[in-house]
């Protein structure tokens, strides 16, 4: 019976926290709470890994029990497939905060003779939910009694039953399907279901495999799109908003020096704390320098630094950086420094922000270098690119986390980056190397930084074993 | 020393519905016509004992399972379709 009025309307949206990453803050808190939720998908979607984080996490994190019937895996299987995700099923069951039941069905052992429901089925459930006090329900998936039980019009009137029953309860379920032809799940069990419908993809896109997570209904309000891709690592599973997460981060006006002197002052101070900097140079124009540079200022005052490298090893780079006089091997070594090499095309866009974010979240750096970010449009449009990007950038900048990207730029097209990257950057510095009468010379320019009034002197950069240096520009006077 | 019959059937039941009790009256006309006193029936309540409904694999109410001889066979419904339940049990009706 709707109750009228403010308190009937508010206990109509109230939501289940799922604690699955990402997931609770799309949907506005969570899942429909005492209403059941469809998930579906094909093989090896991950449908039954959401509804086990689901019931887990319930457990651990909100001390809320869980039963979760499983009508294809048998329980021993089950727990070991879910262990490998630090879900100790066997110790939840211990401690009471998890009930599993396997419902067998051989369709071949079942010989109809006349009318019957499924009352044993409810009956278990409930001894189920009774055992553990649970408030969390999963079924995984209901569809095959379809396959083991002969009539289907029984079983669809007590499918409607179970559902009923379940709300009835003030229970909050997820319901898995598999993906059907034609209608979303193989039995069309989503007519049942009217709050809450998930379907899950998977597919291979740029050679990488992507998984995707789709509402296809949710009553109430969704924080943005409709659809989310996601990913599935040693925790569990991790849903990326698509969307930034909105512009109302605090800004800071404390100055981090950049690691250079005369580069400070040419910044007026230094890189504000929680900006973004962007660094664009042809190839040896000294973007890992600058990088080194402001790892080891990051050390010095006593902060820590992660530096996310796509194109070097960690000992290259201390190697090469060596040779100009900077060590960072000591910053290393007492873990203010660390470095993350990974080759872009490891993994797929998702991952890389995935992983980047838990690395964050561990660490706590306060400034993150990412060198160079141009290799991330080996594994993804330039547009899902800059999308990530946006969303790290803004992750970061939410936590007062500088960041310094490197970009490789090509000869006559430095000012070009990743579908206008450089429009999220707060300052960029850009790299050039010119011919002035048969040498090489490097011109460091402040292209733009935001909210300071730098220098938009071109200077000389040159990178000696004793470090780097800026300096004014000698124009040779027989030069064109 | 309760006489082993050759015949041991259990039905499982979820109170005395009409459906349950139906299948009790069917089973026991069944077992007079065709198995000549050579059973024991045996009643399973799963609302007193709802852990036996998991333990025992038990879905549909009501379920009547062959317990022995061996081996196990289970059908469901109010066993009102006799032939089924013959056929489902493995119950041949006495050579003529």
């Amino acid at each position: 019976m709707p109750e009228s009025g403010e308190q009937g309307f508010r206990k109509q949206l109230d939501k289940c926290p799922t604690g699955i990453r990402g997931l609770d803050e799309i949907t506005n808190g969570g899942l429909p709470r005492g209403r059941p939720t469809l998930v579906c998908g094909g093989a090896g979607c991950g449908k039954t890994l959401m509804a086990m984080e689901f019931l887990v996490r319930g457990a651990v994190d909100f001390g809320e029990p869980g039963v979760f019937m499983s009508f294809e895996e048998g329980t021993e299987e089950l727990t070991q497939n879910m262990a490998s995700l630090g879900f100790d099923l066997k110790d939840l069951q211990e401690k009471q905060k998890i009930a599993l039941d396997f419902v067998y069905i051989e369709r071949s052992e079942i010989e109809e003779t006349g009318e019957y429901d499924l009352e044993g089925l409810f009956i278990r459930l409930a001894n189920a939910i009774n055992s553990v006090g649970a408030q969390r329900v999963v079924l995984d998936t209901i569809e095959a009694l379809f396959a083991g039980l002969p009539n289907e019009l029984i079983l669809r009137s007590e499918l409607r039953r179970l559902l009923r029953w379940l709300k009835d309860r003030g229970l909050t379920a997820i319901v898995t399907g598999e993906k059907g032809e034609g209608s979303l799940t193989r039995h069309g069990i989503e007519e049942y279901v009217s709050d809450a419908v998930i379907v899950l993809d998977h597919r291979i896109m740029n050679q990488a495999a992507t998984r995707r997570l789709r509402f296809v209904k949710y009553r109430g309000s969704l924080h943005g799109a409709d659809e989310y891709p996601f990913l599935i690592d040693e925790d569990g599973i991790v849903v990326m908003p698509i969307t930034s997460l909105g512009l109302d981060y605090s800004v800071s006006s404390r100055r981090v020096s950049t690691g250079i002197a005369a580069l400070d002052d040419m910044l007026t101070g230094g890189y504000y704390e929680g900006s973004s900097v962007l660094v664009s140079g042809t190839a040896g124009s000294g973007k890992t320098s600058l990088s080194a540079y402001f790892a080891d200022a990051t050390c010095r005052r006593g902060e820590r630094c992660l530096y996310l490298a796509f194109e070097e090893s960690q000992a290259q780079i201390i190697r090469n950086i060596r040779s100009i006089g900077l060590d960072l091997e000591p910053w290393t070594e007492k873990g203010l420094l660390q470095f993350h090499a990974s080759r872009p095309t490891l993994y797929g866009l998702e991952m890389h922000l995935a992983t980047t974010l838990k690395m964050t979240e561990q660490f706590k750096p306060a400034t993150v270098i990412m060198d160079p970010i141009t290799n991330l449009s080996l594994v993804a449009k330039n547009e899902e690119v800059k999308s990530v990007l946006m969303r790290l950038v803004d992750f970061f900048k939410n936590r007062q986390v500088t960041t310094l990207f490197t970009n490789l730029s090509h000869p006559g097209e430095v000012e070009l980056t990743i579908s206008g990257v450089s429009s999220l950057m707060d300052t960029w510095i850009l790299l050039l190397n010119v011919e002035c009468n048969g040498d090489r010379r490097r011109i460091f320019h402040i292209l733009k930084s935001r909210g300071m009034a730098h220098s938009h002197q071109m200077r000389e950069f040159t990178i000696t074993g004793q470090g780097i240096n800026l300096e004014d520009i000698q124009l040779d006077p027989a030069a064109s | 020393m309760t006489e082993e019959k050759k015949w041991q059937l259990r039905l499982y039941v979820a109170g005395m519905t009409p459906k349950c009790l139906a299948a009790f009256e069917n089973l026991q006309q069944i077992c007079e016509e065709h198995l000549q006193g050579e059973y024991t029936i045996e009643i399973v309540d799963l609302l007193e004992n709802p852990q036996l409904a998991q333990g025992d694999q038990i879905l549909a109410i009501p379920t009547l399972v062959r317990k022995l001889p061996p081996p196990l066979k289970k059908i469901i419904g109010d066993l009102s379709n006799e032939e089924r339940v013959l056929v489902g049990l493995d119950l041949r009706p006495q050579a003529a």
